[in-house]
């Protein structure tokens, strides 16, 4: 049970794919429009229950539970061994090639 | 009230002149033109009030910084002689991390001016935390409405840090799958909330550059005693290089070459939830620049302040590759870590200096903060978990959505020149497709618009069988 007043996601559709505007690319003609926001859960839900939550704002949007406390994950991701030869690349044009050793 | 797609975009007009506070129709007059320096003096400031803004709000007097490691790389490939002074302007300083500093302080402090408990603007770049970080200085409540998640709930590494920011300066944010419809969601916040509508494309958004511009010819006076031969804006929505231009020519009755850079996506659909996660700029390419030079009143009001093609000398693109390889040579030549979005303009100078003599000199005018998702090493990672392949070679073989190539060899990276006539054309067209007859006042207009001659006008306007009206 996630409490009353706990910080979380939501998230909830906003335009079924019938309701979205005309001209759309195939790929996004077919899918619904999503929408995700944070705030303080009104009651309290299990996860993936349909909740209230206000908002930082102190709006109130209607939708599914997703996530507890959502956090930040993002990272500098896989390392990418090409950008040492970039660095190659240039110090050798710049400084000759015996300056890079 | 209705709120079904069609009824709310219906009444968008409405919800756009509440929330911006300013009577667009007073600035029509005539069939397609508008009074485009009286929406310019909106709010009568003078450029001296805006720096008084932003001065006392964290944001202008950036430093202008001479790279001449990357210069004299440009030389090392360049004809004898040849390769201008590569300066940047080091916009990543100002709170918040980018230019659109300037842009938010102006939208921020007009609407507490004008007695909003809140600002919203829809964004998924740099500008969302341009405006949270305004907005706490203000004490003002913000939205930022994002295009950032495919419909798997996938999303841009750059697009999550830039989440992120807006959080850290106490805004709410709301993230929305890809598709135009975001605009929609837009307008019913702007409804629901009565807050100011931020957007980049009011006339407060384009005056706060100004600064740049002005900022821009003082620096590389102090620092050189020269003005800049060249200037290069990185371009998508226009407004970075119009407020720039204007600031220039409001500081300088010197000619400056103004050039506009983005990063060439041709064959990606921006609406495209397929296409979205494969690229890797997901602002200052060409799927916003292209559109907006062509159509600007394409934007979130009435009528954009932000009109490139009257300011542009010349517009260039570049590869993914090669504004990846240019910003890690910032890194490792001059010692400066900064976002690659802010550095398409530093690949397209990288360029355009070799065109340029030893003794001239070329400005960069902006840099953007990185970090966590919104760095190279985050972006080509992600790129290559989305099956692009990344190699070395010539980048003129890149193919956006496919491939990223970086340059083998320093002398492959080349800004390509597109063709500012066939862009005025299809301006024109855009615009004649609106009118059947054309007063003299809009072929005035649509000259200015196009920074060419009536001539020009007249002669376009007859290939669509537009009439002229006889006026006393």
């Amino acid at each position: 049970m996630i409490k009353k007043g706990s910080w979380v996601q939501i998230k909830k559709i906003v335009l079924n794919p019938e309701e979205r505007a005309s001209n759309l690319p195939e790929a996004t003609k077919k899918v619904p429009l999503l929408l995700w926001v944070k705030g303080h859960l009104l009651e309290d839900a299990l996860m993936n229950e349909s909740v209230k939550v206000k908002t930082l704002t102190g709006r109130i949007e209607e939708g599914e539970l997703v996530a507890l406390n959502p956090s930040y994950q993002h990272t500098y991701g896989n390392f990418i061994p090409e950008i040492l030869e970039i660095d190659q690349i240039v110090k050798s044009t710049l400084f000759g090639s015996e300056n890079n050793e | 009230m209705n709120n079904s797609y069609e009824s709310v975009m219906a009444r968008k007009n409405q919800i756009m002149q509440k929330s911006v506070g300013i009577n667009y129709e007073n600035f029509e007059d005539g069939n397609l033109s508008f009074d485009y320096e009286g929406l310019l003096s909106e709010g009568n400031f003078t450029l001296e009030d805006i720096i008084k803004i932003q001065n006392d709000n964290g944001v202008g007097n950036t430093p202008l910084k001479e790279c001449k490691n990357i210069t004299n790389l440009a030389r090392k490939v360049s004809k004898k002689g040849y390769g201008a002074r590569i300066f940047i302007k080091d916009e990543a300083l100002n709170d918040s991390g980018s230019f659109k500093a300037r842009r938010a302080s102006i939208s921020c402090y007009q609407a507490k001016k004008m007695g909003f408990k809140g600002v919203i603007a829809a964004t998924s770049g740099n500008y969302g935390a341009a405006v949270a970080s305004q907005a706490a200085k203000y004490g003002l409540k913000c939205i930022i409405v994002q295009e950032c998640y495919d419909s798997l709930g996938v999303g841009q590494p750059e697009i999550i840090e830039k989440a992120r920011a807006c959080e850290a300066y106490g805004a709410e944010v709301v993230q929305l799958s890809v598709g135009p419809e975001l605009f929609y969601k837009f307008l019913l916040l702007l409804e629901e909330t009565g807050y100011f509508n931020a957007s980049l494309y009011t006339p407060y958004g384009i005056m706060g550059i100004e600064s740049l511009g002005k900022e821009v010819i003082e620096d590389c006076l102090k620092l050189t005693g020269k003005i800049p031969d060249m200037v290069v804006c990185t371009n998508a929505g226009g407004g970075n290089l119009t407020g720039t231009a204007r600031g220039i020519q409001k500081t300088t009755d010197k000619k400056v070459e103004i050039v506009g850079a983005s990063v060439n996506l041709k064959g990606l659909h921006m609406a495209d939830d397929n296409d979205f996660n494969k690229k890797s700029f997901t602002t200052g390419h060409t799927g916003f620049g292209l559109p907006f030079i062509m159509n600007p009143d394409r934007s979130d009001v009435p009528r954009s302040a932000a009109r490139a093609l009257r300011y542009i000398d010349r517009y260039v693109t570049v590869t993914q590759g090669e504004v990846f390889f240019i910003t890690e040579a910032l890194s490792v030549l001059e010692g400066i870590e900064r976002g690659p979005a802010g550095n398409t303009s530093l690949a397209a100078a990288f360029s355009l200096a070799q065109e340029l003599k030893e003794d001239q000199i070329i400005v960069v005018q902006e840099t953007e903060y990185t970090s966590a998702g919104k760095h190279h090493q985050a972006q080509l990672s992600f790129a290559r978990d989305n099956g692009i392949c990344i190699y070395f070679g010539d980048p003129s073989e890149e193919i956006p959505g496919k491939s990223i190539v970086f340059p083998k060899t320093v002398d492959l990276i080349k800004a390509e020149e597109i063709d500012l006539n066939i862009i005025r054309k299809k301006y024109l067209q855009n615009q004649f497709n609106k009118v059947d007859k054309l007063k003299k006042t809009d072929l005035k207009f649509l000259a200015e618009e196009i920074n060419s001659s009536i001539d020009f006008v007249i002669t376009e306007s007859k290939k669509y069988k537009i009439e002229l009206e006889d006026e006393e």
